[in-house]
C-alpha cells in the first residue's frame, strides 16, 4: 500500500488534468497573442481557465494574474506593493511563520530600507492579534499574512485583519488554504495561489489583485497578463490549473470532509496508541494538515523508516545536520517548541484520496517506527 | 594535418626506477591516453625520456593540461613549440615565441636557459643560450636581458631530431602511475578525510576500490548520493571503481542493545574493519585504507587505533595519520572534494554517537563486550547484504 501524506508539499495531479493538458499540448499550440484562428482558440481556453479561477476566489476575470508558482505570486505582491506605495509609507507587517517566499522577500525589502515587523504566534501557531493591531499604523503600506500555515494547518484570521488594517494593502499567501478553506469572503486585497497543491500542474500559480490596486510590471515585455507579467502564456499549464480548480471546487465540501475524516482518525489513533506526543496543530485548524511531535525520536529517521513501508510524510526539521537549531523549522521555533520537540516533529498532510483504511496502516507502522527508535535512540 | 599544440610531459620518480623504467613509462602513457580520450586527435608517445602530447589546436588548451596533470606520475607539463635542431631555426622560432608573449603579456625582460640532450650537438649549452639570446634581442627590439629577475625564463631544449622552446613548467601531482602498486580497499565515508586518503594512496600507484557504510533509515539516501559524488571526483584521478555499499544498522542495533554505550563507536569501527577486510579479500585487495588521523576524534586516539587494528590481519594504510586537519582540508580543496564533503548529511558514525565515548579503550574489555554478540554471523550477513555501485568519473 502506498500512502501519500505529503499533500502540503505537492499533490498527485488529477488524471483529468493530465488529459486536459495533453490535449492542449497537442491541439492548442497557437500563441494566444496571434491574430489567426489558432491563436484565438488558445486565447479562448486561457480565458475560460481564468474565469474558473476567478470564480473560485469570488473575483472577476481581470483581477487574476497568472504566474509561474506561488513564490512568484508572493514576490509579485510584496515587491509590487512596496515599490508602488513607497510614498505612502515605509512599514510592512508580516508574521514570523510565513513561507520563505514571503519572509525572504521581506528581508530583501528590509535591505532596501523598508521597516518590516514580524508578528509572533502562540504554541498552536495562532497569530498574536494584539501585537498585530498595535503594529499597524498610518505608515503601514502592506500587511502580508498567510491564510493557512503550511506546517501546522493553523487558519489565520484574514477577515479580522482586513478590519484593522487601516490604509495598508492586505496580501495573503493562500497557497495552503486554496481549495481547503473558503477565500471568497476573506476580504484580502491580494491572494497568492498555486496549482500543484490542488492536484494541478507544477509551474503554475496565480495572483488575485483587487481592482484599483496598481502594481508595477513584474516581467516586462509583450504585455501579457494586462502588462503585469509579460511572457507567452503557459497554455497547457493554465488550462490544467483551470481543470484542477473546476474539479476541486466542484465538490469542495466532500473533499474537505474526506480529508478531515482521515485526519481525525489518524489524530485519535496517535493520541490513543502512542505515548509522549505533542499535537502542534490547533483543533480548529485546516483539514489538510496534522503536525505531531513524537518526543524522543527524530522526525527524519521516522520519515525514512516510514518510507520503507511506502508511507510518505514530512518533517519539522528538513536538514539532517545534527547541529542543534540549524535547519530546524522556523515555524515550530516561533511557536516556542524546544529543539528536542522540533526534532521529533512530523507533518502529515492530506488530500481527499486518503482513506481511513490507509490511516489504520499508517498507525500500525508509525507505532512500530516510534517504539523502535525510542528503544535504540534513547541515549541521544 | 591540422595545426597542433605540443606539450612536454615530464615523469617524476618514474625516471628513478632503473630497470623498471620502461614499464612505468608505458603505464604513464596509457594513463595519459585514457585521461585525454575526450579530446580530438591527441597523440601521446614516449621519446628520449620524455612524453610528448600533441593535440589539435582546436582543443581547449587549459582543459587538456588539467586532464594531463591529473595523471599520477606526471611531474610537470610545459606547452612548447618545436623547431629543427639547428641554431637558425631555433632562433627563428624563439623570436616568434617571444613576440607573441610581448603582445599577450607585455613582457619586457627575459633570460635564456639552454640544455642539450643531444651531446653530439656541436655547440655547448651556455653558448646555445648566448646565441639564441642574441637572436631574440635582435628580433624583439623592446626586450632586455635580465639574468636575475626576468619576466620570462626561455628554455631551449636541443634534442637529437627536434628542439623545443618553452617557458613554464606546470606542476603535476607527481607520484607513480596508477596500477603499479597493487589494490587497496578504502573505507569511504562522506567526510573530508577518506576521499583524500584514497587519493593519496592512488597517487602512489595503488588501484582503489571502496566500501561505504550507511545506517538507513537513520541516514538519508541523499547522504549516499553525496558519497557517490565524492567517489566520482576521486575516480576522475584514479579511474572507475566499484563501491561496496553496506547497511550497518543491524549491527549497530545489536551493539546498542547489548554493549556499554561508551564503547559504541569503537565497536562499530571494529565491525567496519572486519567487513572491509572480508570484502577486500573477496576482491583481491591487499590492504585497507582509512582516513583516520591521530587524535582527531575519540575513535582515533592511539589506544583506539590499536584496538581497531587488532581485529584485522590485513595491513591498514592511514596516509593522513600525522597530518593536521587544516592541511587535510587544503588537500581536499586542491583535489576538489571539499565542497561536496561539507554538505551536511549525517553519516553512520554519528548516528549512535555516545555522549561520552571511551577514548582509551582496553582490548580485553572490548573483546568482552563483543563476546555478547555473534560477531562472525553479523559480519557474514553484512558482507552478503552488500550492494555494488559502479563509480564512473
Amino acid at each position: 500500500m502506498l500512502v501519500y501524506l505529503d499533500n502540503s508539499a505537492t499533490t498527485r495531479q488529477y488524471d483529468e488534468v493530465t488529459e486536459t493538458m495533453m490535449r492542449a499540448m497537442e491541439n492548442y499550440y497557437g500563441n494566444p497573442s496571434s491574430l489567426h484562428t489558432l491563436g484565438y482558440e488558445s486565447e479562448k481556453i486561457v480565458k475560460n481557465a481564468r474565469r474558473i479561477i476567478a470564480r473560485s476566489l469570488g473575483a472577476s476575470d481581470d483581477e487574476i494574474i497568472f504566474t509561474s508558482c506561488g513564490t512568484e505570486s508572493d514576490n509579485t505582491a510584496l515587491y509590487g506593493i512596496a515599490h508602488s506605495r513607497r510614498r505612502q509609507g515605509n512599514k510592512i507587517i508580516t508574521s514570523r511563520v510565513e513561507h520563505p517566499a514571503v519572509l525572504e522577500a521581506c528581508k530583501v525589502l528590509e535591505k532596501e530600507g523598508f521597516q518590516v515587523e514580524y508578528i509572533g504566534v502562540d504554541s498552536k501557531c495562532r497569530l498574536d492579534m494584539d501585537a498585530l493591531q498595535a503594529a499597524i499604523d498610518e505608515n503601514t503600506i502592506l500587511v502580508s499574512v498567510m491564510n493557512v500555515n503550511n506546517e501546522t494547518g493553523t487558519i489565520m484570521p484574514i477577515t479580522e485583519i482586513s478590519k484593522i488594517k487601516k490604509n495598508a494593502v492586505l496580501h495573503t499567501d493562500a497557497v495552503q488554504g486554496y481549495g481547503k478553506v473558503d477565500l471568497k469572503n476573506c476580504r484580502a486585497d491580494m491572494i497568492s495561489v498555486s496549482a500543484h497543491k490542488i492536484h494541478g500542474p507544477k509551474g503554475m500559480g496565480a495572483l488575485y489583485v483587487r481592482k484599483g490596486i496598481n502594481l508595477p510590471a513584474y516581467l516586462s515585455g509583450g504585455g501579457q497578463e494586462r502588462g503585469y507579467r509579460s511572457g507567452t502564456e503557459n497554455v497547457p499549464g493554465i488550462v490544467g490549473f483551470g481543470k484542477a480548480v473546476e474539479l476541486a471546487f466542484g465538490d469542495f465540501q466532500g473533499r474537505v470532509s474526506a480529508m478531515g475524516k482521515a485526519r481525525k482518525y489518524l489524530l485519535d489513533g496517535i493520541c490513543d496508541g502512542i505515548k509522549d506526543v505533542i499535537i502542534n496543530s490547533p483543533e480548529d485548524g485546516a483539514a489538510s494538515v496534522l503536525n505531531v511531535s513524537f518526543l524522543g525520536t527524530r522526525g527524519e529517521v521516522l520519515l525514512h523508516t516510514l518510507e520503507q513501508d511506502r508511507i510518505f510524510v514530512s518533517t519539522g526539521s528538513a536538514c539532517s545536520s545534527n547541529k542543534k537549531g540549524k535547519g530546524q523549522s522556523h515555524v515550530l521555533t516561533a511557536m516556542g517548541l524546544k529543539p528536542k520537540e522540533i526534532e521529533g516533529a512530523i507533518r502529515f498532510s492530506f488530500s481527499e484520496f486518503n482513506t481511513v483504511k490507509e490511516m489504520d496502516y499508517v498507525l500500525d507502522r508509525l507505532e512500530s517506527a516510534v517504539s523502535r527508535f525510542r528503544r535504540l535512540g534513547s541515549f541521544r | 594535418m591540422n595545426e597542433q599544440n605540443i606539450f612536454i610531459v615530464r615523469c617524476g620518480e618514474v625516471a628513478l626506477k632503473g630497470m623498471n623504467k620502461p614499464y612505468f613509462e608505458r603505464m604513464l602513457v596509457d594513463r595519459i591516453k585514457k585521461n585525454v580520450k575526450q579530446f580530438d586527435n591527441v597523440d601521446v608517445r614516449r621519446h628520449e625520456g620524455l612524453i610528448f602530447v600533441r593535440a589539435d589546436k582546436s582543443n581547449d588548451k587549459e582543459a587538456l593540461i588539467k586532464e594531463i596533470s591529473k595523471v599520477f606520475g606526471v611531474a610537470s607539463i610545459s606547452p612548447a613549440v618545436e623547431a629543427e635542431s639547428h641554431l637558425d631555426a631555433i632562433g627563428e622560432e624563439a623570436v616568434k615565441y617571444m613576440l607573441d608573449l610581448i603582445e599577450t603579456r607585455g613582457i619586457k625582460t627575459f633570460k635564456v636557459e639552454a640544455k642539450r640532450a643531444d651531446k653530439n650537438f656541436p655547440v655547448k649549452s651556455p653558448d646555445i643560450a648566448r646565441i639564441i639570446g642574441a637572436k631574440v634581442l635582435i628580433g624583439c627590439k623592446v626586450l632586455k636581458v635580465d639574468v636575475h629577475n626576468p619576466d620570462v625564463h626561455l628554455f631551449v631544449d636541443v634534442r637529437h631530431d627536434k628542439s623545443y622552446i618553452y617557458q613554464q613548467k606546470i606542476a603535476g601531482f607527481g607520484g607513480l602511475p596508477l596500477g603499479t602498486n597493487g589494490k587497496g580497499m578504502v573505507l569511504l565515508s562522506g567526510g573530508i578525510d577518506s576521499p583524500v586518503a584514497a587519493w593519496m594512496m592512488a597517487k602512489r600507484g595503488m588501484v582503489i576500490e571502496a566500501v561505504h557504510f550507511h545506517s538507513y533509515p537513520y541516514t538519508s539516501p541523499r547522504a549516499q548520493e553525496k558519497v557517490e559524488e565524492l567517489a566520482r571526483i576521486v575516480a576522475s584521478y584514479c579511474g572507475n571503481f566499484k563501491m561496496h555499499v553496506i547497511n550497518l544498522l543491524p549491527i549497530q542495533e545489536q551493539i546498542v542493545s547489548n554493549c556499554p554505550e561508551e564503547e559504541t563507536t569503537i565497536l562499530v569501527r571494529r565491525f567496519m574493519m572486519r567487513i572491509a577486510e572480508k570484502i577486500a579479500e573477496k576482491n583481491r585487495a591487499m590492504m585497507l585504507i582509512t582516513g583516520e588521523n591521530l587524535g582527531q576524534v575519540a575513535s582515533q586516539t592511539a589506544e583506539a587505533l590499536v584496538v581497531t587494528d587488532n581485529c584485522v590481519k590485513m595491513p591498514v594504510m592511514r596516509p593522513l595519520i600525522a597530518m593536521d586537519k587544516v592541511d587535510i582540508m587544503d588537500k581536499a580543496e586542491e583535489i576538489g572534494t571539499y565542497e561536496t564533503s561539507i554538505q551536511p548529511y549525517e553519516d553512520c558514525c554519528t548516528v549512535f554517537l555516545p555522549k561520552h565515548p571511551t577514548t582509551r579503550p582496553k582490548l580485553e574489555r572490548i573483546e568482552e563486550s563483543e563476546s555478547r554478540l555473534d560477531v562472525e554471523g553479523l559480519v557474514k550477513a553484512a558482507v552478503e547484504s552488500e550492494e555494488i555501485v559502479h563509480i564512473r568519473a
